[in-house]
């Protein structure tokens, strides 16, 4: 039976409203906001403003952590993805369960868990303690923020690396073995080519919501370092200026839709779309 | 026909329900009233006792801060009856010809029950009585832990002492950390002036590295735990942190610091006026109040309230109630206009990207 056209198209319907009132509704509420003023005459300023001081500050900061905590993502996420690649199923599928089960809770629980685990008579530095040894100062640094984030999204870049590495066609790698490539040569050459759009889906992964993210550096840094996020979210809860607010989210979405951009180029198989 | 019928149906039976929701949501029962309130700022059990005794339905909503709450009142977004925003924020409510003049007639309960020096305190924001009643007052001091600081405290420049590096927390919103400042350096904390709130920022600056947080709701739990020696912390909360550890004592800085008072207030356009009266009036019976500062342990200004407090040290506690005439350079918070609100929110912009 052929698809009826009339059929997908309302079957589409409650998708495309509900789309059309919670992304293209408040993605235009922010455009709107974000090029106008108080008065809701039309102005760049509140784009242009990622320029002062402060916000530029803001956004380098954002820009630097979340590339740390990608690097540090990737750097775990690749071994431990071949790993369970080589596993047989009923192995795998136990670990990949460990791996997600923590996703399953609150992100903001499993932050403040965090929190009381890295403080200064936390857990961490109590068991520190009882061991003679010296205390572990990073809560409320950007250390803390990158360990912050490298949690919680690294399950993000696991995923999919582990997804592009099972399509690796054995008789490839058995090929490359016959014809006289060694482990490293199989790898740097066969290996890691044809996972590349698993890495670029993982990179994005972690480090769209790194960039953005404000809960991670207020709970662990104290909020004593400004990213981007939260610049934003304080321009909305405490200054209660939408327009800059908006204006600089804009900023942000074009950072975040070049990311996007790239990672799609790379990224045809969706490896990133199997979470 | 059967094969496009489905779909259609579905559609309808989805979104049917949803369209004619959304006309008739709002304001529907005519024996309700939709109370908007700071979180965890009344005893749940009095809104059942009000529903009992009433019967009218409240619907209840928590905010988290006073900047929070205005965007959704001034936009009409909800319809809202009753608030409970701090001071400054009446007075810009009120110059936004946001709120009802009151029928205190039809709070009986107001008059009779609360002090006449928070009636006083309240002309500050609202001059003629017409529009507020006082529901919770405090101090902004420091909670400091006796085990971790060598002499006892009595002044906001402690904050900038290197012997508690590390060992300060601060308060994570704009006017009041700028009131800490202020205070040190002896300016008013509704200042405006250019130099003093320069001169308050950099002092800010200059503070940052020896804190650490920047912290709202966690200075309670931060100091409990033994995470800190000094924190910048409401009156209300202190008595409940002292009870959870004793090492820990509140005080009024020498400086002086903010008064402030949250009071209940009806919007201009509350579709349940009545009911918003008969609800502020129920949380003014004394009963009602005393159930409410046990709870919550934020002083009241309800006399016969405080009168029926059982524990002496806590009706006479000078954390809960202190006698404000021994303290010099007492201030509440005053709206400064949209302009000043600008220039301090960019201040300590710079000072957060420090």
């Amino acid at each position: 039976m052929k698809p009826n056209k009339l059929t997908d198209r309302l079957l589409s319907a409650p998708y495309l409203l509900w789309e059309a009132i919670f992304i293209i509704v408040p993605l235009g509420m922010v455009f709107y906001y974000g090029l106008t003023d108080r008065f809701g005459a039309f102005t760049m300023e509140n784009v242009v403003a990622i320029m002062g001081a402060e916000h530029a500050k803001a956004l380098w900061l954002s820009i630097a952590l979340s590339l740390a905590s990608t690097v540090v993502c990737f750097l775990l996420a690749y071994p431990l993805a071949m790993i369970l690649a080589h596993m047989n199923v009923s192995q795998h599928s136990f670990i990949v369960l460990i791996f997600i089960l923590p996703m399953w809770m609150n992100f903001l629980l499993r932050t403040l868990a965090w929190q009381t685990l890295l403080e200064k008579n936390g857990v961490i530095n109590n068991i520190l303690e009882f061991l003679h040894m010296p205390p572990l100062a990073i809560i409320n640094t950007p250390a803390a923020i990158i360990l912050g984030m490298v949690y919680n999204f690294l399950p993000f870049m696991v995923l999919p690396i582990y997804n592009s590495l099972v399509k690796v066609d054995p008789n490839v790698v058995n090929a490359a073995r016959d014809l006289g490539a060694n482990e490293i040569q199989t790898f740097f050459k066969i290996i890691f080519p044809l996972t590349i759009p698993g890495v670029i889906s993982g990179i994005t992964m972690v480090f769209v919501p790194a960039l953005t993210t404000f809960v991670i550096s207020k709970l662990l840094g104290g909020s004593k370092i400004l990213l981007i996020g939260n610049v934003i979210e304080e321009e909305f809860t405490q200054a209660g200026n939408w327009h800059l607010g908006s204006g600089l989210s804009i900023v942000l979405m074009v950072f975040i839709l070049f990311n996007m951009v790239i990672s799609a180029i790379f990224d045809k198989n969706g490896e990133g779309n199997m979470l | 026909m059967k094969r496009k019928f489905l779909p259609i149906a579905c559609f309808f039976a989805i979104f049917l329900p949803l369209l004619s929701g959304c006309g008739n949501a709002p304001s529907s029962g005519n024996n309700e009233v939709i109370v908007y309130n700071w979180g965890e700022y009344l005893d749940p059990e009095t809104l059942e006792m009000f529903e009992e005794e009433t019967g009218i339905t409240v619907i209840y909503d928590e905010f988290e801060t006073n900047e929070i709450m205005y965007p959704k009142v001034e936009t009409g977004a909800t319809e809202y009856d009753v608030l409970c925003p701090s001071d400054y924020m009446i007075q810009k409510l009120i110059d936004h010809d946001l709120l009802a003049e009151l029928n205190f007639e039809n709070i009986p309960n107001a008059k009779a029950n609360i002090g006449s020096q928070y009636w006083e305190q309240s002309k500050e924001f609202d001059p003629e009585n017409k529009y507020s009643v006082p529901y919770c007052w405090g101090t902004v001091g420091i909670l400091y832990n006796k085990t971790m600081v060598d002499s006892p405290i009595d002044s906001w420049s402690v904050l900038w002492d290197e012997t508690y590096a590390d060992n300060i927390l601060m308060q994570d919103s704009v006017r009041d950390a700028f009131m800490v400042a202020l205070k040190r350096n002896g300016c008013s904390m509704n200042s405006t002036d250019t130099v003093e709130l320069e001169a308050a920022k950099q002092a800010l600056i200059d503070q940052k590295p020896l804190v650490q947080a920047y912290v709202v709701d966690q200075v309670r739990d931060k100091m409990i735990g033994n995470e800190a020696a000094i924190g910048v912390i409401y009156s209300g909360e202190a008595i409940y942190t002292q009870r959870e550890n004793p090492d820990l004592e509140y005080v009024i800085p020498k400086e002086g610091t903010n008064v402030w008072i949250d009071s209940w207030v009806i919007t201009k356009n509350a579709p349940n006026k009545e009911n918003a009266e008969k609800f502020i009036d129920f949380m003014c019976r004394p009963d009602i109040a005393l159930m409410n500062f046990e709870y919550i342990t934020y002083s009241t200004p309800n006399e016969a309230a405080r009168e029926l407090i059982e524990e002496d040290d806590i009706r006479n506690s000078p954390i809960a109630f202190p006698d404000l005439s021994q303290y010099a350079g007492l201030e509440t918070f005053r709206y400064l206009g949209a302009d000043a609100d600008q220039i301090y929110n960019d201040l300590w912009k710079e000072v957060k990207s420090k």
